[in-house]
């Protein structure tokens, strides 16, 4: 139902400023498990990456989002549901002395959502070695569909244009870099989602109509990192992120992560993440009546909110006894907590109150990521 | 257009800057702390852009999340 769209374009970036080597020949299989705000996402992820000759790397990837979805959204509009996406994913990378070129493609597909996307990038060492500067060029192609409406279908055309530049700085700290500037044009919001306007012959007071949304959203993200080596054995990153586009969405992301390994097999990580960011320009809970305005949303991902993430992992690195062709494999556990606190969007589960003095909404979400990692 | 003119600056000045010669103030020999596993930008690609799906279907803003590590344009 598109509730989780963009994640083709998402698994497929950031291509990042990594040249002169090509990535360790290794495999990755993950179970991953979603649960918050009547939404639960579960499912398999797989992705092998195999070097030739020291020159050639090519990496495949497969993953699925089991949904069964009772949101705020679908329980106030619409009846509950279950539904699959499947990912594919292939990427070629090429090292010539200090530079790496890659080249990658992915499908994602839905009931009712094709994406497909392809990138581009090239980086290069330079200054010694202590510089990596990667630029790269995305582009993606999605067809959108509404199930029960054989009419109606759209297109978005995307382009995502990234430089990201890898600093070492001291021989404990390393910078990082990164922009985007990110176009998509064509069907934007979700056929399905729907705003509320005041109506006074209704029965809540309030009626509702379908999104409209601009068929243009460019936008532009850059990021900032830093990590420390400290003066023992341990790893602390700081992350700060700000985003903005022509919908008036202007966003904040800052992030602090601490790693401590225990011994040789032992690694744990901790991390807080805080994330702000302002509603859309045509962004409201209740508009005042039916066709308030040409563009019309009531998605909460585009309201005033906030969301506060602690995350917590463990890795234990050993030899397998019984796979000799490993060389060595690791088991990860990652558990996240996420808090999401919205500003401007109304819990229509509760009824009797006037239009707009509904309680806000906020929902807890639960994130596990389990993996074995192999490296041959 | 106006990012793809800014592309170009930015290809133009890698490529001229690219020509001089700096004297690396981090010798090769001095990165054993850098090099260590735990200091890589994103030491589990396949965890870290399942977190960032996670985020971009439920957050309005999207890009620049970070280095993930590896360049294989599968994360």
């Amino acid at each position: 139902m598109q509730l989780i769209r963009r994640t083709a374009l998402l698994l497929l970036l950031p291509l990042t400023a990594t040249a002169g080597v090509l990535p360790e020949d290794r495999a990755d299989l993950m179970y991953h498990y979603y649960d918050g705000g009547g939404v639960t996402i579960d499912g398999p992820s797989l992705l092998v990456r195999k070097k030739f000759a020291e020159k050639y790397a090519v990496s495949a990837s497969y993953y699925v989002d089991m949904v069964s979805s009772a949101s705020i959204d679908v329980i106030t509009t619409a009846s509950e549901y279950s539904e699959e996406r499947t990912q594919y994913g292939v990427g070629f990378e090429y090292l010539r002395g200090k530079v790496t070129y890659a080249a990658a493609f992915s499908n994602s597909n839905e009931n009712d959502y094709n994406a497909d996307t392809a990138t581009v990038s090239v980086s290069q060492d330079m200054f010694g070695d202590l510089t990596t500067v990667a630029l790269s060029f995305t582009r993606g192609w999605d067809d959108v569909t509404r199930r029960g409406d054989p009419v109606f279908a759209d297109k978005i055309d995307r382009r995502i244009y990234g430089v990201d530049i890898s600093q070492i700085a001291t021989k404990r700290l390393v910078l990082g870099f990164s922009y985007e500037a990110i176009t998509e044009e064509g069907f934007l919001n979700n056929p399905y989602r729907q705003v509320r306007y005041v109506d006074p012959d209704a029965a809540l007071g309030y009626s509702y109509e379908f999104e409209r949304y601009p068929r243009t959203r460019p936008g532009n993200a850059f990021s900032l990192r830093a990590k420390w080596y400290l003066p023992y054995r341990a790893a602390l990153q700081g992350d700060y992120r700000f985003y903005n586009d022509t919908w008036e969405i202007t966003s904040s992301t800052a992030e602090v992560a601490y790693t401590h390994p225990v011994g040789e097999q032992w690694t744990f990580d901790v991390h807080y993440r805080f994330y702000d960011q302002d509603a859309a320009e045509f962004y409201s809970d209740l508009f005042p009546r039916e066709d308030f305005q040409n563009f019309l949303a009531r998605d909460k991902e585009l309201a005033t909110m906030q969301s506060h993430t602690l995350g917590f992992g463990v890795a234990y690195e050993f030899k397998p006894a019984r796979l000799d062709f490993l060389g060595k494999a690791a088991v990860n556990l990652k558990y996240d907590r996420i808090h999401f606190d919205y500003d401007d969007f109304r819990d229509l589960r509760t009824t009797g109150v006037a239009p707009g003095t509904e309680p806000l909404y906020k929902f807890d979400a639960n994130v596990i990521r389990l993996f074995f990692s192999g490296w041959f | 257009m106006r990012a793809a003119r800014l592309f170009a600056a930015v290809i133009a000045l890698s490529a001229a800057t690219g020509c001089s010669r700096i004297e690396p103030w981090v010798k090769p020999y001095e990165r054993e702390a850098i090099a260590d596993p735990i200091m890589a930008w994103d030491r589990d690609p396949v965890a870290s852009s399942y977190m960032r799906h996670v985020y971009e279907s439920r957050e309005g803003a999207r890009g620049a999340a970070g280095s993930s590590g590896g360049g294989c344009g599968c994360n």
